[in-house]
């Protein structure tokens, strides 16, 4: 048995578009109810009627971020509260949070589409699954522990940090796949080899599942070679419940999107018109098989292309390539999600420093770190004591912010580029991109 | 009674010193006196020059990081000895030292330092019949 849902993971293309437009028309009667999409519905007269088609998807705005935020917590709920079992929500780095809502229904399909991910690239009820997320409000916790159980295997939730206690775990209980994100993943090999252990032998890993943060296939190539295992990329976010939206097959080429999940479209940021098969642009959601908050033609920000040709898998859900990176300037450190503004807005309340600031990010070793050069205003301590305590407060609120611990570092007036026009306000100097 | 002396932020990058130094060379200003330790980062750059309010003006119109503190300079004898006992006086009268430098002019040598504790320092260099600088 190769497929977890043989039927669907195989369906011919006009039978999934079939069941496409079924669950379309079913999820615009759903979404009537939500004081947000029935407003949006009423002005552009949709109803569950007026969708006769794929095409007529067109009809429906596009849905943000910002819709999210404007509409929180639950103006975008399209069931009762009662019904309604779990929330997710997103740090609220820029201003209000994104919350998910979702009913058992909803948490049931996610499972599935995540067990669905796992069994494709030969996880089994076999496995021992170790899950290295956060847990918590971040949904890769959570959202692979219910898949990994649903799938039936042995599921440590291990979560995130305590890289010593990881290992014991991989070695004392023979844990056979990993979920990390890809930095943490060569972290762990670096710790492996520290402690005298060859991770290649001395462990039962044959899989690792990585994800949420960008990486390159070298980065891949390299955990696959440091651990003795094959790794697959996997693409989710809480929007579109978590991880499972696409997950690479044994093909390791592309990621199938689950199509009896979502409609995927790809277009153009600045035009919005679709792209070409192939051509970069940004990837747009709708959900077609959740009741609690139903997105349509969400605008995820994510770049990325369709691959056109069949897959020698044999699944007809279509494949995109991996992430090509953000329509907006978002950018993503260890797995955390970090806007520019957000830092800005933390330097911005020191009077002590100047206007103009500079956000690198590098691969130092193994380890990604985020470099914060500010210029200093006029000067207002003579005091090296001070600079420092200056310096130090300043990484206190920047953790605190995007919880991860940045370099500062302060520079003198007029050393950075002037913010007039578009000043460079973030260099990405990693390797693995 | 106090002296200002310019505090400037000195980023740790080739060229940096001559750079301020060069701006006020080319105003025909005299350093008198100048301090920097090193660190790895950042330095600051303390100086005592001919003409601190024009000095001080000239680093502000350049967007230099610079700021005006108030230090006490006094004139001690070169003499073996007369620098520790200087400086015993003030320990004695419990003033701590943030920092001090010293340099000479006109053959004499002066001791700067500066302390949060300005009072005392003056009761004490009054007591003893200390010279203040002027510049």
């Amino acid at each position: 048995m190769k497929y977890w849902e043989k039927e669907i993971e195989t369906m011919k293309r006009s039978d999934l578009e079939k069941l496409q437009l079924e669950r379309l028309k079913k999820t615009v009667e759903i979404a009537t109810h939500s004081p947000f999409y029935g407003k949006v519905f009423k002005e552009n007269n949709i109803s569950t009627d007026s969708i006769k088609s794929l095409e007529d998807l067109q009809r429906i705005p596009f849905t943000t971020k910002e819709d999210l935020r404007n509409n929180y917590p639950f103006g975008l709920a399209a069931i009762s509260l009662e019904k309604a079992v779990r929330l997710h929500s997103s740090s609220g780095t820029t201003g209000n949070p994104t919350v998910i809502l979702h009913s058992q229904k909803d948490l049931d399909e996610w499972a599935n589409q995540v067990a669905r991910c796992m069994y494709m690239v030969g996880l089994r009820d076999t496995d021992v699954f170790q899950n290295t997320s956060g847990y918590g409000m971040f949904t890769g916790g959570l959202g692979f522990q219910y898949g990994a159980e649903r799938l039936g295997a042995l599921t440590v939730p291990a979560a995130a940090g305590n890289s010593a206690r990881q290992i014991k775990f991989i070695m004392d209980f023979g844990t056979t796949a990993l979920h990390a994100i890809p930095s943490y993943a060569t972290r762990l090999a670096e710790i492996f080899i520290e402690m005298g252990l060859n991770p290649r032998k001395d462990t039962k890993l044959t899989t690792l599942c990585i994800g949420a943060e960008p990486h390159s296939e070298e980065q891949r190539k390299r955990i696959e070679e440091l651990l003795g295992v094959k790794a697959y990329n996997c693409f989710g976010m809480s929007e579109m419940n978590g991880p499972g939206v696409a997950f690479e097959c044994t093909e390791q080429n592309g990621l199938h999107i689950w199509e009896d999940y979502v409609i995927v479209e790809i277009v153009d940021p600045e035009t919005l018109l679709p792209v070409e098969d192939g051509e970069v642009g940004e990837l747009v959601l709708t959900t077609i098989n959740r009741e609690a908050m139903p997105l349509f033609r969400y605008r995820t920000r994510d770049l990325t292309c369709f691959l056109p040709e069949d897959c020698p898998c044999g699944r007809t859900h279509r494949k995109i390539a991996r992430l090509k990176g953000r329509s907006d300037d978002m950018i993503i450190v260890k797995g955390v999600n970090i806007f520019p503004i957000q830092i800005e807005k933390i330097l911005m309340n020191f009077s002590e420093l100047g206007m103009n600031y500079l956000i690198t990010i590098d691969t130092i070793g193994n380890n990604d770190e985020i470099l914060v050069e500010v210029e200093l205003g006029d000067l207002c301590v003579d005091d090296y004591l001070e600079l420092q305590a200056l310096t130090k407060k300043v990484t206190h609120q920047l953790k605190d912010e995007i919880l991860l611990t940045p370099v500062v570092k302060l520079v003198g007036k007029g050393s950075l580029p002037q913010s007039e026009g578009k000043a460079v306000r973030v260099k990405d100097l990693r390797k693995n991109h | 009674m106090t002296i200002n002396q310019i505090s400037i932020f000195l980023e740790n990058k080739f060229g940096k010193l001559n750079e301020i130094l060069s701006i006020l060379s080319k105003e025909n200003i005299r350093i008198i006196a100048a301090t920097v330790a090193d660190t790895s980062d950042y330095g600051i750059l303390r100086i005592i020059t001919s003409d601190q309010q024009k000095a001080y003006n000239l680093l502000k119109e350049k967007q230099v990081s610079a700021n005006l503190s108030e230090v006490i300079a006094i004139e001690i004898d070169p003499s073996i000895g007369k620098f520790a006992e200087t400086i015993e006086l003030f320990t004695q009268a419990g003033i701590e030292i943030e920092y001090m430098y010293c340099f000479s002019v006109n053959h004499k040598a002066m001791l700067v330092l500066r302390t949060k504790n300005l009072e005392t320092a003056f009761e004490v260099i009054r007591k003893n019949n200390m010279i203040i600088f002027n510049s």
